[in-house]
């Protein structure tokens, strides 16, 4: 007989464990519940780290498991960010200029509303028309689809593209990374009507909730990040396990042999693009309200080689491994530049770490890549035994990952 | 004895002044329309400003300059003209205008100011400008010629005309031809004068000739009742309701011509109503219900009848008005053969300039191409001869720029300086190449991806420690003298010497590279290895050798590009990333391995985004994306490239 799910990913329930045990000890020392260990903003940098955790996860199946380094998922991320920003934004936004109109001393037109509403939000960028895009601001259950739907039908529509031409590898990342660059540079137009540079913002304020502190709301976010964190972990390594997932892997590692076997190597792949582009989607909705601001910078080129980086220093390949990842670099990150790492002075120079961090982390980079490529999440091999043969030398036959001259002598 | 042998002396002296003053034939010439300049009118001054200036003498221009500046006195006993110095408050020592000699002292209340008016002023000044226009220092006359074309008036035609035989100048005279023929444009008195001169100027791409032509075409909206007016110059008649003139323009034009009842704005209407609230009612409508527009026009009307406020025009009376007028766009300028004339030449030229616009786009990309082709042919030979993917290539490049910089710190002659920085540049990054070839890649050339993260590592690493070096701010990297300026064929091409030179260093490099790669042992090593690296090392050649050095080729070329970027861009610690994904664009576009392929890649990515922004000028943000998303397109078709390896060198 099979044995269960749980029982063949061990490292589900403890990870679920773990997660739920953190969610706990959190709410208990969190301001809300009157303990105050937690602040407000150190709770909401806890719950955006959870995000992270989260589009980590999904970076990591399509890199980790289908060998497909994408780096515009951060792309997706800050487009799920976008689509919920313009529903509290326009929310809020619709609340105050009510409010402000119901003084007048004749009731306004529908229209009226609307204009106001558009005056607000776009007068930052020398508009008031609202544009076409934003047809649907005004409803939270239309907006909330449009969180999975705009990314996902991206993603499908660019993997179709790409993969459908068998662009792989290298070339495949060059084409993520334009993607990436192209949706910054034109989101950071003024004209894009999504307010250029300025971005949304005062997503923190949910409308409505004047009256709950921020400390509650923030609790709550962390909460749903937490158990979104959990269902993308769960349905991740549901994904992974079964033979769908031996399916991924071996695209991974021989993408022809895989092809020759007779399987659609690149529906798996689009279905795994489509699929994480969705979970970073449902994550950067999450993070934007706790973040409060979303602009395209979010979206650089940049931030999708980060998110690489953390699964590379987390271990790619093993789900926790990008979860520690993303939590260990990102927490480290914020502990760097917020200026609370002790400086350490040289005596001809003082090393200040907001200004060095970015250099540490870039050599450690290079570091665990040629020294340690399984990451931090090697270590967990080390303390279960699985130990993988040391391999130097060159290789003895023809192709790379053949027997090693120094295997040959044991 | 004494003293009467001095007074009659003095008296001699003064009577000899006297007559010497009044010898002069400037004096006389003055003194013949005296009467004339003391009236000074508007009117009636011309003869005497003529004469002066017809007189040929050579004080003419200085004494109407003097009067002009109502530097010009009389003496009150005999009416003579005089210059003047002031000796102190009531003294002034007069000075004769022939000769500049010397006439005696007088007090202030014996001789006369003359005080010119500024219309009288402006007539000198016309007079002067003939005097300006036959100076005989060639750079007063051009002076001449610009004031003339800044502040162009009729009565500078005839003073041009007269200008032209005695000028001596080939190119002044051609500039007085052509100013004359610009001037006859506007100021031409007959008809047919003036259509020469327009026609004479077709195809000719001087803004000037724009901006004479310009005025004689525009047009303002007129509406008339009924039917069209006759003996007036219609450029077009306007159908309200077409794109180009909306109903709301139509009746905001008869609006404007008081001819019909104005229309209420949404929010003047909405003021209204709040003034006439009573009891909780508008005009007999609840004020709960005042929240559709329909119910604010009842509203509005019901007020309207009671006459609180002023009656709007509604709906039908807004048709009705626009179906008795007509509509017509009419010319400032009365003749129709000139309007035609001056609408024949206009479009000559518009042909003109556009195919011009054409030339100069051309040319514009043809640079951008250069740029991107130095900035990827570094990467064409990291990327494209080895495979290996280096995102720290943009910092290659800021670190060139960098090395510019600091060179330039060191030795202020910039000329030198770029002389000095170019091989240090490549001798910087080419060591920083091979260092990180030898200490980082060659652990990874059978794992891509991870050159990719680790070549990216380095790359944030590089980045910030710029930034913790050299700040944050730009840094000037200054080109020298000689590359300053542009290349300016006409009004609308023009090209700046430092894109020829970026173009110039471009073709060198693509030679150079071929060279290397066909002629020399190394370039001949590197297409072995390249080919496969198992056969060439059995063939002797050390494959660890030949990589590190075509890394560091490759790293040392960027670090040129990077001077070469640095000298039109300012230096940042971003200058490489803003390149890097344009770099890798060219060399995928291009094809892999091969270099005329990267510079097809250059070309057309070069062309492309020019193209772009000529369709939508103002956004080149909006360029980029689109040509990114063109060349995701692209790579659809061609996934290899324009030009594509075949056969074993392809890979896998």
């Amino acid at each position: 007989m099979e044995k269960s799910f749980f029982a063949r990913n061990p490292s589900v329930l403890i990870f679920i464990g773990c997660l739920a045990l953190f969610t706990i000890g959190v709410t208990a020392m969190s301001e809300a519940m009157g303990t105050d260990v937690i602040s407000t903003s150190f709770l909401k940098t806890l719950g955006k780290t959870l995000c992270l955790c989260l589009v980590a996860i999904a970076m990591d199946l399509i890199w980790g498991f289908a060998g497909i380094l994408s780096l515009g998922h951060m792309a997706f991320f800050g487009l799920g960010g976008y689509m919920v920003g313009m529903w509290l934004m326009y929310a809020r936004t619709e609340m105050i200029v009510v409010a402000s109109m119901a003084n007048a001393e004749i009731p306004p037109t529908a229209q009226e509303v609307v204009d106001a509403i558009g005056t607000q939000i776009f007068g930052v960028v020398g508009s008031s028309d609202f544009p076409v895009i934003w047809a649907f601001a005004d409803s939270l259950f239309q907006q909330l689809l449009l969180v999975v739907a705009v990314p996902g039908l991206l993603a499908l529509v660019f993997g179709w593209l790409a993969f459908r031409s068998r662009v792989t590898g290298v070339y495949l990342s060059i084409l993520t990374q334009a993607m990436t660059l192209a949706l910054a540079l034109y989101l950071f137009q003024n004209d894009s009507g999504l307010r250029g540079n300025n971005g949304l913002s005062g997503l923190q304020n949910l409308p409505g909730a004047d009256a709950i502190p921020q400390a509650q709301i923030s609790l709550w976010f962390f909460w749903a990040s937490a158990f979104a964190l959990g269902l993308g972990y769960l349905l991740a390594a549901w994904v992974v396990s079964g033979k769908f997932g031996s399916v991924i892997r071996g695209i991974r590692d021989d993408e022809a042999r895989v092809r020759f076997l007779g399987y659609s190597v690149e529906g798996y792949k689009l279905f795994v693009f489509t699929l994480t582009a969705v979970i970073a989607a449902i994550a950067g909705a999450l993070y934007y309200p706790q973040a409060g601001i979303i602009n395209p910078a979010e979206i650089a080129p940049i931030a999708s080689i980060y998110l690489a980086v953390w699964v590379a220093i987390g271990g790619r390949g093993r789900l926790y491994g990008a979860v520690i990842g993303a939590a260990f670099v990102s927490l480290l990150s914020t502990w760097f530049t917020g200026g609370q790492a002790p400086s350490i002075p040289l005596g001809f120079y003082t090393i200040n770490w907001v200004d060095w961090w970015q250099v540490l982390l870039g050599i450690s980079f290079v570091l665990v890549t040629l020294f340690a490529p399984k990451g931090i999440g090697g270590l967990v091999d080390h303390l279960t035994g699985r130990v993988s043969p040391e391999r130097y030398g060159a290789d003895l036959g023809p192709d790379s990952g053949s027997l090693q001259e120094q295997e040959a002598e044991k | 004895m004494t003293r009467l042998i001095m007074a009659a002396l003095a008296a001699l002296m003064l009577c000899v002044s006297m007559a010497a003053a009044q010898d002069s034939p400037i004096q006389a010439l003055l003194q013949e329309h005296r009467v004339l300049i003391e009236e000074s009118s508007r009117k009636t001054i011309q003869p005497a400003i003529d004469a002066l200036r017809d007189s040929g003498f050579p004080e003419a221009q200085a004494v109407l300059e003097k009067w002009q500046a109502k530097d010009l006195w009389q003496r009150e006993a005999d009416k003579l003209f005089f210059f003047v110095e002031k000796v102190d408050s009531k003294n002034y020592r007069l000075l004769d205008i022939a000769t500049g000699e010397a006439a005696g002292e007088f007090p202030k209340k014996e001789l006369n100011q003359l005080k010119p008016n500024s219309g009288v002023r402006s007539l000198i000044g016309a007079a002067l400008v003939q005097f300006q226009l036959m100076a005989k220092d060639p750079a007063k006359r051009i002076e001449a010629l610009d004031a003339i074309q800044r502040d162009p008036a009729a009565e500078h035609l005839v003073a041009l005309s007269g200008a032209i035989a005695k000028e001596t100048d080939p190119d002044i005279r051609d500039r007085k031809e052509r100013l004359v023929r610009l001037l006859t444009i506007s100021f031409g008195e007959t008809e047919e004068a003036r259509i020469a001169a327009i026609e004479s100027f077709k195809g000719d791409l001087g803004v000037d000739v724009r901006g004479a032509l310009n005025p004689l075409v525009a047009t303002s909206r007129e509406v008339a009742v009924g039917t069209l007016p006759e003996g007036v110059n219609i450029a077009a008649v306007l159908k309200p309701g077409s794109t180009a003139f909306s109903e709301a323009e139509a009746y905001d034009l008869l609006v404007s011509k008081d001819l019909v009842l104005p229309r209420i704005t949404a929010a003047d209407r909405r003021a209204a109503l709040q003034e006439n609230i009573t009891d909780a009612r508008v005009g007999g409508v609840p004020v709960a219900q005042l929240n559709t527009e329909e119910a604010r026009e009842r509203a509005y009307q019901a007020l309207a009848e009671a006459g609180l406020v002023r009656a709007a025009a509604t709906q039908a009376q807004i048709a009705e008005a626009l179906a008795a007028h007509v509509f017509f766009e009419k010319y400032a300028e009365p003749s129709a053969a000139i309007t035609e004339a001056a609408n024949d030449t206009l479009s000559s030229i518009n042909t003109q300039v556009g195919f011009n616009q054409f030339i100069d786009l051309t040319l514009d990309a043809m640079s951008l191409a250069s740029i991107y082709f130095l900035a990827a042919i570094g990467l064409a030979i990291t990327f494209g001869v080895m495979g290996v993917i280096n995102m720290a290539h943009g910092e290659f490049i800021m670190m060139g720029a960098y090395t510019g910089y600091v060179v330039q710190q060191v030795i202020p002659d910039y000329t030198v300086s770029i002389i000095v920085a170019l091989p240090l540049a490549f001798a910087v990054t080419f060591a920083a190449g091979v260092a990180m070839e030898r200490l980082v890649i060659r652990w990874l050339y059978n794992r891509p991806l991870e050159t990719l993260l680790a070549t990216f590592g380095i790359s944030i690493a590089l980045q910030q420690l710029a930034k913790n070096i050299f700040g944050t701010q730009a840094r000037p990297l200054t080109s020298p003298a000689w590359l300053d300026g542009a290349l300016v064929l006409n009004d609308v091409v023009s090209i700046s010497y430092i894109r020829i030179a970026i173009f110039v260093l471009a073709l060198i490099f693509l030679g150079v590279f071929l060279f290397i790669m066909r002629r020399t042992r190394l370039g001949l090593e590197v297409r072995a290895v390249t080919q496969n690296p198992r056969m060439a090392a059995s063939m002797g050649i050390n494959p660890d050798r030949i990589n590190m050095l075509t890394f560091g080729l490759g790293s040392g070329i960027a670090g040129i590009a990077g001077v070469a970027i640095g000298l039109y861009a300012k230096v940042t610690s971003e200058l490489g990333s803003d390149y890097i994904v344009q770099s890798f664009m060219t060399v995928v576009v291009g094809g892999v391995g091969n270099i005329w392929g990267t510079l097809l890649g250059a070309s057309m990515i070069g062309f492309l985004q020019k193209g772009i922004e000529w369709m939508n000028p103002s956004n080149t943000l909006a360029a980029q994306t689109y040509m990114i998303i063109f060349i995701i397109i692209f790579i659809q078709f061609r996934p290899r490239g324009i030009i594509a390896l075949k056969g074993r060198a392809a890979g896998d």
